[in-house]
Parts: structure tokens; sequence; C-alpha cells
């Protein structure tokens, strides 16, 4: 893929063939499709191979703890709303231990990016099962097999509220930098759920097994003039969106709800990539009474003045 | 008991006063960095009770012509709270210092709860001890509160009340028709304005002042329902001054000026924190609602769109701790507020904001614990868990402001630590500090007293005029990458975390052009990317942990000391305090005088960090104890004369006699004496007595007199005395 403002002489960590090469070389051509500056930018990551990601290009970025990243991520955006922020996390971070957050932040819909690398296993700690792993899959914490059934994240993050929400692959990089983009442009909160294999800890969903099941729906209601974008998307050759066999029964309205949930829930043999669900919101932070006088940061320390503070003391008289 | 004025240390007249003697370490430190503000603000020279400097703040209690104190209590729901608070008003308004504390449960309906209000000439920062009259709406508040009651005071009550036998018979008790004065208004919810009104027909207060009080309170009701409860009060009132014996003992002179004072405002730590945040450019709060910092919350929330505030309510504690660094990180001036139990939450968060070197103010409102613990009570244990709030070593700065002057200095003084050190700061308020009325002079809470200072802080998004800007060969060599690809752009050799001399690393805030770059809290270099290694790992580790020599040496604050009493050689008794019990103690140190006992006060308002060269020398001059004797106050008080229980000592041996130096006693609201272990660890010097309170209420000036006169009873029992 061609270079961009983001790129880094940082050499990630990642094991060769990590899906985490993909997902980051695609969002570096989102955010260069998009126009946008690397001191405009805020990554905000968690804690997991994936989310060292901030360390490797070139934007404004924060490492924060293990799902908290949203968290994080909103204190900046409200402080700020003229900042572009993103979050990257695992499937462990987003919808294990930071499920709650995630699921406040789509209700809210606050203006963040969220990307999620769903690579359905623990990879930092060396293999244990995540959220969204199979059932009776053995693991090192399950000896027996999990018990559990696993996380749908879209449908929870249907459920919860969230204004876009779509899946992408981290082994069809230009697809999903298409993606990127569009999240990235929606005003609200956008979960994009990015499937990816980790070669070292996660034997079974590999990049065959995903080939065999992927395939891409096509929005037919995707309407391109709405919503308060940030950028045009600058390429429309980006993001591919031929799709794969019959074309009408991969024809897909994401203005149904109903129909979404359908999709999101749709695992196994079939797995729908593309947008599964979008909706044009106000997002949160501009209900904010707090932020009409501008960004935070830019006001003056004292701007309520000595007259201002006599009227507060007034008050308590 | 009626409280005799005297002016403190005039009670010992064997020795012969000396000029008080600056401690010299105190100030060795400081001397070069303190800045004028601060001096004036919490002087760590001995403060003398006759300073008229501190009169109006209240810090140092002056000579009373007299000082009563009233306390209405009912059922939760009855509206005890708000008649307590109508009479506060009503009597700053009349020109008198007025105290309010509220004694409240965890519960919406139903159960005792009680409003204590002290009238006084001077200004009063701590609750009365004992009550001159009790005026109830049931009678399970007329026998809870019967032990707080003084001799010769009065009990109201409904006349339908039936208190069984002659409950006390040194107090006057008085029927009044309560129920019916309030159900002829057609208003039996406005019972509580005929209990208000009684009692302060009882101390000789003016109706009409009463009435403007409560007009002004319920100023947005229906007009109807604020005649009626009008009415109630002053019919309440002319019954009981009809009624009244002559000579009633407790009673309000009346002030030389009966118009109200303009200069005076009567609010709560809590509500004088939020000023100073304020007023200190704190823009952005996250924090969820938890008894008794919610208010601090809803403060911010009401002031959301005139102050330009971002208030957030978050999803729970850790979130809201999150969402304060995400804020910081642009530059904003962000905090949470929370109590002990939200603390615990966040304190991951605290570790991420230590690491990160982003600046964090939290405040944590302390109350009765462990756990759910006493939810609407009062107490002091949070401090271990402050003073080391995560794991691993990392920088962080712990104040305890101790009076609402002191809250309102904290609300400002917090965030530019916060700036300067690029670390959490923790304000360890309480729920009697943060709750309590207070009456000041509006100049204690000035504007032009409130600094505003960044420290390295380059400025963010948009750089506001004056800051620094980082150098210009750093912002070209960003504008270039921007168009060509293949440079290293990784931040274009801006170090946040340059190693310095001081340990600061100068800050931009995300957005600034030529800042670019990503901490994280994994161990990083000097370009924020993560590392492993040794030498670098030693290297940040010390950068980080010098900034709290930094911050020693230029801007944390020794203890104060407060006292007539001479500092060197002459003291009995010198009182450890910290926090909220400063008030409560410097009144103690006038009742010790009495019985010839000479006290004085160190105050410790920053708790972290602290060095073991701030100990006065007043302490090095104390002897070193054999034993600590903790005195535990009585958790209960249902007889006008409480037993205060004794542990039993263990060992024998002689505890350090008064004499020279004195004794060191610790008071302290918590059971392990935080503070005592804290003070040891650093100085080396364990109080010699720990007087601790921990039954959720708030521990009185006589309490601490008690302590004290048994301890030095003790210690003069076992010890062999010495000169």
């Amino acid at each position: 893929m061609p270079d961009t403002p983001f790129d880094s002489k940082q050499k990630p960590v990642w094991c060769p063939g990590c899906g985490d090469y993909g997902i980051m070389a695609a969002l570096k051509q989102a955010f260069a499709s998009l126009g946008l500056k690397p001191h405009r930018i805020v990554i905000v990551s968690g804690i997991g191979c994936g989310s060292k990601l901030p360390d490797y290009l070139s934007a404004y970025g924060y490492m924060s703890i293990h799902g908290r990243p949203l968290a994080v991520a909103t204190g900046v955006k409200l402080a700020n709303p003229e900042l572009t922020v993103v979050v990257v996390d695992g499937d462990g971070d987003a919808y294990g231990i930071g499920g709650n957050h995630m699921i406040h932040t789509a209700r809210r819909n606050m203006d963040i990016t969220h990307i999620v690398q769903n690579n359905q296993v623990y990879a930092l700690t060396k293999g244990q099962f995540s959220p969204t792993t199979e059932k009776g899959r053995r693991t090192s914490t399950s000896p027996f097999g999990v018990i559990e059934e696993p996380v749908m994240p879209l449908a929870l993050a249907l459920a919860a509220g969230a204004t876009f929400v779509a899946r992408g692959a981290a082994f069809d990089p230009r697809y999903t930098a298409g993606l990127m983009a569009e999240a990235i442009s929606h005003p609200g909160y956008a979960l994009l759920d990015v499937l990816q294999p980790c070669v070292s800890f996660n034997k079974i969903n590999t990049y065959e097994w995903y080939r065999q099941r992927v395939y891409k729906v096509e929005d037919r209601s995707q309407d391109r003039s709405q919503g308060r974008s940030q950028g045009r998307l600058a390429d429309d050759s980006l993001g591919d969106r031929k799709p794969d066999g019959d074309q009408r029964a991969n024809s897909h309205d994401s203005g149904d709800f109903h129909a979404a949930m359908k999709l999101a829930r749709e695992w196994g043999d079939r797995i729908p990539l593309g947008v599964i669900y979008r909706r044009t919101e106000e997002p949160y932070h501009s209900s904010l009474p707090g932020l009409a006088r501008g960004p935070l940061p830019a006001r003056p320390l004292d701007d309520i003045g000595a007259d201002g503070f006599a009227r507060l003391l007034d008050g308590y008289a | 008991m009626h409280t005799t004025p005297r002016t403190p240390g005039t009670a010992h007249t064997s020795r012969t006063p000396r000029t008080p003697h600056i401690p010299r370490t105190l100030h060795a430190s400081q001397a070069s960095h303190v800045s004028p503000a601060d001096l004036h603000a919490s002087p760590s020279h001995v403060t003398a009770f006759d300073d008229s400097a501190s009169f109006e703040c209240g810090t140092c209690p002056p000579v009373r012509r007299f000082d009563v104190s009233l306390s209405i209590g009912g059922d939760a729901g009855q509206g005890v709270e708000s008649a307590g608070a109508i009479a506060c008003r009503a009597l700053m308004r009349a020109g008198y210092f007025a105290f309010g504390m509220a004694d409240y449960r965890s519960r919406i309906r139903g159960g005792t709860n009680f409003y204590q209000v002290r009238a006084s000439d001077a200004p009063v920062l701590c609750h009365g001890d004992p009550v001159h009259v009790i005026a109830t709406l049931t009678r399970d508040a007329a026998l809870t509160q019967l032990g707080n009651l003084a001799r010769g005071g009065a009990l109201i009550c409904d006349e339908s009340v039936d208190l069984g036998l002659d409950p006390r018979p040194d107090i006057g008790v008085l029927s009044v028709p309560i129920v019916s004065i309030a159900e002829n208004a057609g208003s039996k919810a406005s019972m509580n304005m005929a209990a208000l009104g009684a009692a302060m027909g009882v101390i000789g207060f003016s109706i009409d002042a009463l009435c403007a009080a409560i007009e002004q309170r319920f100023a947005r009701k229906a007009e109807s329902v604020v005649r009626a409860n009008v009415q109630v009060a002053r019919e309440a009132h002319e019954y009981v001054s009809g009624r009244l014996n002559e000579g009633f003992p407790f009673s309000l002179p009346p002030v030389p000026s009966a118009s109200p004072s303009p200069s005076r405002i009567l609010l709560s730590g809590n509500e004088a924190f939020c000023l100073g945040a304020a007023a200190g450019g704190c823009r952005f709060i996250a924090a969820y609602p938890m008894t008794p910092a919610t208010t601090i919350l809803e403060w911010m929330a009401a002031h959301a769109a005139d102050l330009g505030i971002v208030a957030v309510h978050a999803e729970d504690e850790i979130a809201a701790a999150c969402m304060a660094v995400g804020a910081g990180l642009t530059g904003a001036r962000a905090m949470t507020s929370t109590s002990g139990g939200g603390l615990c939450l966040m304190t991951e968060a605290c570790g991420m904001a230590g690491m990160t070197e982003v600046p964090l103010v939290i405040v944590d409102v302390q109350r009765g614990g462990p756990s759910t613990g006493l939810p609407t009570r009062t107490e002091q244990s949070d401090l271990l868990l402050a003073f080391h709030p995560s794991h691993g070593d990392f920088p962080h700065i712990v104040l305890a402001p101790g009076t609402v002057q002191q809250c309102f200095e904290a609300g400002y003084r917090a965030f530019n630590l916060a700036d300067r050190y690029q670390c959490p700061v923790i304000v360890l308020l309480d729920s009697y500090v943060g709750g309590s009325l207070v009456t000041l002079g509006r100049s204690c809470l000035s504007w032009n007293a409130v600094e505003r200072d960044r420290g390295e802080y380059l400025g963010g998004y948009e750089t506001a005029p004056g800051t620094r800007e980082i150098s210009t060969a750093n912002v070209d060599a960003i504008a270039d990458t921007a168009s060509t690809s293949t440079a290293d752009t990784t931040g274009g050799g801006y170090l946040r975390y340059a190693l310095t001399e001081t340990g600061i690393s100068p800050r931009v805030g995300f957005g600034h052009a030529g800042g670019v770059h990503a901490p994280s809290t994994d161990e990083h270099e000097e370009d924020a990317h993560i590392t492993e290694e040794s030498g670098v790992r030693v290297g940040m580790m010390r950068k980080r942990m010098r900034k709290m020599e930094t911050a020693l040496a230029n801007h944390m604050r020794g203890p104060a000391m407060y006292g007539d009493a001479v500092v060197n050689g002459d003291v009995d008794v010198t009182l450890l305090v910290w926090g909220s019990t400063l008030p409560a103690a410097c009144e103690a140190v006038a009742l010790l005088a009495a019985d010839g006992i000479c006290a004085n006060v160190m105050h410790y308002t920053d708790v972290w960090p602290v060095s073991d060269m701030e100990a006065p020398l007043t302490l090095r001059a104390m002897r070193e104890p054999r034993q600590t004797v903790t005195m535990r106050v009585p958790q209960t008080a249902t007889t006008p004369e409480p037993q205060i229980p004794m542990d039993d000592a263990t060992g024998a041996g002689n505890v350090g006699a008064p004499g020279a130096g004195g004794m060191l006693v610790a008071v302290e609201q918590n059971y392990t004496g935080q503070m005592s272990l804290i003070h040891r660890m650093i100085t080396g010097r364990a109080p010699d007595l720990a007087v601790l309170k921990y039954d959720g209420r708030q521990i009185s000036p006589r309490e601490i007199a008690d302590g004290v006169r048994e301890g030095l009873h003790r210690s003069r029992k076992e010890g062999a005395p010495d000169a």
C-alpha cells in the first residue's frame, strides 16, 4: 500500500503474519484518504498486542489500561471535539473487560471510531480464550473446553444503540480501509469489528478458516451525501465492494435495524463483512452547553472573570 | 455547660511568656520558593490565636462573647436539614456567625436525622458540644439527642410526646403544639418550621429575620406554601416567647447592626472547592454520584452553561477517572470527585496518570468505611489509600484542606500542582468539612488570590497566547513530513519525557502541531516509545520520582502550627491533626488551657509528599515515648458525662511526661491512626497518645480535651514523673 504521512520507522513487535499489520496499513490509508493530519488525530488503545499500534504510526496516541480506552477517548473528544478520535483495541479489551464502556459509549453516540482487532484469543498473555472464542475450544484456561457462549459483538453494539456497525477483515486491508474511512466519517459511535488471525495462538481461526466463510454485503441504502463527514472518500476505488456470489442475496439495507440484527447474529458457516447498520444522529458532544465557547484547552483559565466570580459568591450571601 | 470564654494561654501564669520561635527547619527548604500568596494562605509559622489576618477566615478561634447551639431533630423526610439551613442563613444575614452540621441517615424516609446550628459573635468552624436547645418532631429524636443537651438547656417537643419519667432533672422541657400549629396552617408538612420557630424563639432570635430567610429559601414555591410555612414558624415562635422563663441562660444578644451583613457568605467545603476549581480554570469534570461527594458533580453540572464546564455523569468511577485523564491529555484542566469506595475503583487510573505524567485531580470526600460503611457519616480513613493509590512507584500529591477557606484554596492549588508536576493530585475532604455550612467573610474566597500556573505546559490544539512554543526546527520538520512520506515522522524530535534536572518534562496538549507523540502506560523512552531496557527504565523512574523532590523543595507545605503557647520548650501537648479536625483542635487548646495544660496544634494540609525535615524543632525536643496509649473516644454519647474507655497499654514504662517539649497527641478520625503511622514512618517520631474517633461523628473540642486530659492523667499515674 502507498506511503502515508502516518508512517513511522518504529518497528512493530508483532509476529510475522499477524493481522495487525494489515489493520494498521488500512488505518493509515483511511486517514490519508480523508486528508487528515497526524496532529489532529488521537488513537487511544487498551492493552494487548494490537494495542501497541499507536507506538508504530505517527499521530497522537495513548496506550491506556486494559478495557478503558473508550473512557479515555471520551475525555479527549469532549474536551476537544475538533480532534479525530479513534479507539483501537482487541476483542478481550473491547468486549470483555471493556464491555460496559462499549455499551454506554454506544448509547451516548459519542463521536469515536472503535476499531476492534478481533482474533478470538488473548494473545499477549499467550493463548487463553477470549469473549469471542467459540464454545468448546480448549485453551490453557479452558482445558475441558470453553463452556460459555461467545459474545456477538455486532448484535451487542446494535442493542446498545450504536449508530454505525460494521465488520472488516485484516486480510483485506484495502476493503477494510474503506470501511474505516466510513466509520471515521460517521458522526457518532462507529464500531468496526475487524476479523484477524493470530498466527501464534489461534490455530483454528486462520486465514483459510475466514476465507471459507466471509462474504461482503452490499449496502444498497448507502447515502454518501448524508452525515457530517470529516472528509469525503478521496478515492472511490477504496473498499472494493463487488459482492461475492449472488448480488441479490448479499444485498442489505443498512437502515433496517431488524435486518441488521439478523446479519449481526450470523456466524459460523457464513460471516458477513461490510456495513451492517448505520443511522445519522446528533453526536453526544453537540448537546453540551459547556462546549459553546469552543474546545476547552483553547479557553483562558480565568474566563469566568472577577465579575462572574462575584456573582457566584452572591449566591451564598 | 455554659462555655466561659477565656483568653487562651493565660491560665498558666507560672511561666514567663516568650516570643514564639519560628522553627528554622520549616522555612529552610521553602525559603527560596514560597510565594507571598502561599505564606498568607497557610503560614508555616506559629499562628497566634489573636492573629487578625485569620480572624475572618476563622482559622483561629478568637474570644467569644456568646456561643449558642441548637439542634432540630426528626425523621428523614420531615425537612430537618431544610430547617437547619434556613436557621444558618437567617443567623448569617442578621450579622451572626453560624455553623451548620447535618446528621442524617442513608435512607430517604424514617430514622432520626438532626441538624445542629451554632451561633456566635465570632467565626465558628466546628459544631458546638453540648447543645443548648433541642427541638424535635418525634419522640425518638428527643430520646436520641437528650444526652447532647447542656445542663440548663431546653428540650422542645410536641405536646403529644410522652417522654416517660422525667428523663433529666437538669433541663427544661417545653411542650409546644407543633403538630396542631402546622395542621391549622393547612400544612402538616411544615412541622419543621414549627420546630425551627420554637427553637429560634427560645434563643431570642428575631422572628422577622427568620421569616425573611424562610421566604428566601422557598422563593420558588407557590405563594400559599410560603405563607403557610412563615405562619407556622411565627406561631411557634410566639408560643415559646410568651412562655419562656426569664433568664434562659443560652440566648443571642442582638448584634450592633440589624441589617444583613453584605460581606459574608454561607457555604460548605464542597461548594468552596468547586468555586476554587472553577476560578482556577477547571472546565471538565467526569464523576459518579456517591455520598458525600455528589454535590460537587451537581454544582458543576448546574454551572455547565454559565461557566462553560463540561460535566459528565459517567457510567462508573473507572470511566470517570479515565475520562478526566483523556481531557487532561488535550490540555484542559480536568477533575473527578468521589468518596472512598470510588477512589478504590480509580486506583488503576491513578497509576496510569502517574506513569504517563498526565495531570489528574481527584477529590475524595471521605466517609465512614470500610466498604459501604457509613455512607452519610464522616471519617478520615482513606489517608493510607491516598498515600499509595496504585501499584508500583509513581509520583503523586495529596492535599487535605481542613477548613472551608482551605477547600477554596485547594480548589485552584490542586490544578496548579497537577499541571506543574504532571501527576495525580488527590484532595481529601470529608463529610464534615464537605457538607457543613460555615459563615465566612467574602474576602476569604478572593478572586485576586487565585493563582493559575500551568508549569511547563507548552500549549495544545490552539496554542494560547503567551505559552511557549516548541523549537521552530521541530515544527518545520513536521510541516515537511506532512507532504513527504518517507521521513521518520515519529514526533519530529519532540521528547515528551525529556530527562531534566527537575524531573519535569515540557508537555504539549494533544493537537499541538509540533508535538505528535503517543504516551504509553508501559515503560517508555524520552520520545514515549515503549522500552524494557534497564538503563532507560532506571533513568525514567528516577526522573518521575525526582518530581516529588522538586515539589517538596518548591511547593509542598510543612505542617502549620497554631497556638499562643511558646513553641520551643513550654508546651505540654502538641495536637497532631490533619484535614477537618483543625478547628476543633484549636478550640480544644482553650479548653485545655483552662485546666492549666498548655497546648498547641500542628496541622497538616499537605500530606504527601512530606519531608522528614519538615518536623518542627519542637518535635525533636520531645522525648521518645516508651509506649503509646490509645484513647478511643466514646462511640455513643448517651450521658452528659461520657466515660472514656481505656485500652490497656501494653508494657510499662514512662510515657513522655509533660515538660520539655511535651506530648505529641495525634487526633484522628480513624481506627488505625493513619496519620500517626505516616508521621512515624517519615519523621521517626510516633505520637505519645492517640485520640481516635471512628463512630461516624465528628470529634468535638470537648472530646479532644477530654481525651487529652485522660491520656495525661494515665501517663502521670503510670510513668515516673520527670521534670
